[in-house]
């Protein structure tokens, strides 16, 4: 029997929380800490040599397991923090892992990005070699496909203008198209489809469903887009804490990821005051129409979020809006209390203001969805804005449309009149 | 077919140096990259490798060597103190270069693999090519106060250029993994580079220290300068001792270096 083509066998990856504590560290600090008290330096560096200190650790990945056939295309989906883009980093050897091993039998090709190395004041052409180098194409290899790569990218006429005198989209197209034109045996790819207009992005589907159905290419592909990862991958796998929790054919997988993994399962929350403000947003949550707080939403059903509004000092023409934002970060809906006219505009007298929005479930496509909420002065100040306060999910519901056909940001109820 | 083996890192060995090889396209790629983006923001273009040199050197003419009357082992001063200015920026642009050489492409290093050790040889490859191209003027010099090399002269140039390059990479290596996690290093460097260049016989012979120039020769830069204006100028013998001293010093700079990057390698994508 053949080998499998990927083998990954036990793959753990621990990071240090002190590595992760945002900003750098500064030698002088350090240097100045160990002259002002160089005796405190020594016990805890004596401390950390000897093992005593209590590190705090966190495992962003741990024991992964798992093995890829040559010519299958799996996905990898799972919520923020799930381990996805470590995975992916150890997979494309930009850190390594803490515990296991990974076998890849072949050559491989990782796109993280496109048009990673670009130089903006080099021409496309150069570029084009720069880039297929960084890649890990040989020059041989990248002059025999340089016509098809600029034909595929649409940029003939610019070729030999510095990249950065070119719109954002022929800058993507370029980019992806170099990256198209690579052909290792595995290829692993992180959401670089979420770039560039539909149209491309479609051509760009296209050609990798054309790479893996012709020429049997092993693919991992990491993604937030559902509809991606069921247009290209037969099977799934599915992270949560850095562990797989199930793998399977991508459409049951797919399921069970909307039903059960909400980035949190928070359907209410006690927000963190903002006391220097004249007015802040205390509370927010989740209620379906039986009045019960939940971040599960069927399809069919109509649900509603509620805020909490705390006024220190009263504030006059004030508008409060809530948006909705969907798992690739479109958002699909906005509103506001000003929206039927400016008239609208609220004064807040100081005290525990409530409010409540009613929004129809079956507009929205089945997915996680992410709440903004705003209170401000129209075009003059923002008084408290929070994003991403809260997430829930609508859920796949009998009757309608079922989720593989899955298409479209929104869904808008229509009669097919015959 | 090539297999790939991921797993936890180790430090530095022979595996390496045939990875660097075969990564060899892309050493040539970012050093061509980094020409021809040099050459293209700055006006003048290439002249630029040749104009900065030759300006120090004559201003360095005027002020030391006309005004300050500096000792010069009895060699027109304008060509004694450009023998010294041009591995002096070698060095020193080549030291500068490689210590930045990480944070200055941190956005391939989070995206793409390949053996980071690339990096800062190239930034010294670029560095080589400027060295080439501001020799011209040392020939012109040379030819102008009618200055014949000796043979020997020309044989140990290769030799001076391998410590030189040791040495910056060496020490340029050590400074990039500091530099990762210390972002304040790259504000001291420029001032530490300023200050060397006055403790290395470059505006000066190493004689003028009398007995104690043997101090200098802790600096591995001092025997190269040195031995350069002697191959080149004919100032003194060459002294073998000092060129062992700067070879053995420099390599096991360079070794210490490769280490220390090796070691610190693994999490350069994790805090950079």
């Amino acid at each position: 029997m053949e080998k499998p083509i990927i083998e990954i066998k036990n793959i753990g990856k621990k990071y240090n929380i002190t590595h992760q504590r945002g900003g750098y560290i500064a030698l002088r600090d350090v240097l100045m800490n160990v002259l002002k008290s160089p005796f405190n330096f020594i016990k805890n560096k004596t401390k950390q040599i000897a093992g005593f200190e209590k590190k705090e650790e966190f495992w962003a990945l741990s024991n992964i397991n798992f093995e890829v056939k040559k010519g299958e295309v799996i996905g990898i989906i799972g919520g923020n923090g799930a381990g996805k883009s470590t995975l992916l980093k150890i997979l494309s050897q930009i850190t390594p892992p803490t515990t296991g091993e990974i076998i890849l039998r072949g050559r491989v090709g990782s796109l993280l990005e496109v048009g990673t190395g670009f130089h903006p004041e080099l021409t496309g052409r150069e570029n084009i070699f720069l880039n297929g180098a960084i890649l890990g194409m040989k020059k041989k290899e990248i002059a025999k496909k340089f016509d098809e790569i600029v034909l595929f990218a649409g940029i003939e006429k610019f070729l030999d203008t510095p990249v950065k005198y070119y719109s954002s989209g022929m800058y993507v197209r370029l980019a992806f198209s170099v990256a198209a034109h690579m052909e290792p045996d595995i290829l692993i790819i992180d959401e670089v489809l979420a770039v560039g207009d539909a149209e491309f992005q479609k051509k760009c589907l296209g050609k990798m469903n054309e790479i893996t159905k012709t020429q049997g290419r092993t693919i991992l592909f990491v993604s937030h887009n559902i509809n991606a990862i069921e247009q290209l991958c037969s099977s799934t796998i599915l992270l949560k804490n850095g562990k797989i929790i199930k793998a399977g054919p991508t459409k049951e997988i797919i399921g069970e990821y909307l039903e059960n993994i909400t980035p949190s399962e928070e359907s209410e929350k006690i927000l963190i005051p903002k006391t220097e403000n004249n007015a802040f947003f205390s509370k927010i949550s989740i209620t379906n129409t039986e009045n019960k707080t939940t971040n599960k939403i069927k399809q069919a059903e109509d649900f509603y979020i509620n805020l909490e509004l705390n006024v220190l000092k009263e504030i006059q023409n004030t508008d409060v809006s809530v948006s909705l934002k969907n798992s690739q970060g479109v958002i699909v809906n906005f509103s506001s209390l000003s929206d039927k006219s400016p008239e609208h505009l609220q004064s807040f007298t100081p005290g525990i203001h409530h409010l409540k929005v009613k929004f129809f479930g079956k507009f929205l496509m089945p997915g996680v969805y992410f709440i903004r909420i705003s209170l401000h002065h129209p075009g003059t100040e923002n008084i408290d804005t929070r994003d991403d306060i809260l997430a829930f999910s609508i859920l796949n519901s009998h009757g309608f449309r079922p989720i593989n056909y899955g298409v479209g940001v929104v869904t808008i109820p229509n009669e097919w009149i015959l | 077919m090539e297999t790939t083996v991921i797993s936890p890192r180790k430090t530095f060995s022979l595996k390496d140096i045939k990875e660097i090889w075969q990564y060899r396209e892309l050493l040539y790629f970012f050093v061509w990259r980094d020409l021809k983006v040099r050459y293209k923001q700055t006006f003048v273009g290439v002249a630029w490798a040749v104009f900065q040199p030759f300006l120090t050197m004559v201003v360095f003419s005027i002020f030391f060597g006309g005004l300050a009357k500096m000792p010069s082992d009895g060699v027109p001063y304008p060509i004694f103190v450009y023998v010294g200015l041009l591995f002096w920026q070698f060095f020193s642009t080549a030291l500068s270069d490689t210590s930045m050489a990480l944070i200055s492409n941190q956005s391939i290093i989070t995206k793409v693999y390949f053996p980071r050790l690339i990096l800062p040889i190239s930034s010294v490859m670029t560095k080589f090519v400027d060295f080439l191209i501001a020799t011209l003027i040392l020939i012109g010099l040379m030819f102008y106060y009618g200055y014949m090399p000796h043979i020997s002269g020309l044989l140990i140039l290769p030799l001076l250029l391998l410590i030189t390059f040791m040495a910056s990479v060496g020490l340029g290596l050590f400074l990039a993994s500091i530099n990762v996690k210390y972002r304040d290093v790259r504000y001291a460097l420029p001032f530490f580079i300023q200050i060397m260049l006055f403790l290395t016989p470059v505006i000066y012979p190493a004689s003028i220290a009398g007995k104690y120039s043997f101090l200098l020769a802790i600096n591995p830069m001092m025997g190269v300068i040195q031995s350069a204006r002697a191959a080149l100028l004919g100032t003194a013998p060459i002294n073998w001792m000092l060129i062992n001293i700067s070879l053995v010093g420099t390599l096991v700079l360079m070794i210490l270096g490769i280490y220390i990057f090796k070691k610190t390698e693994r999490y350069f994508a994790d805090i950079i």
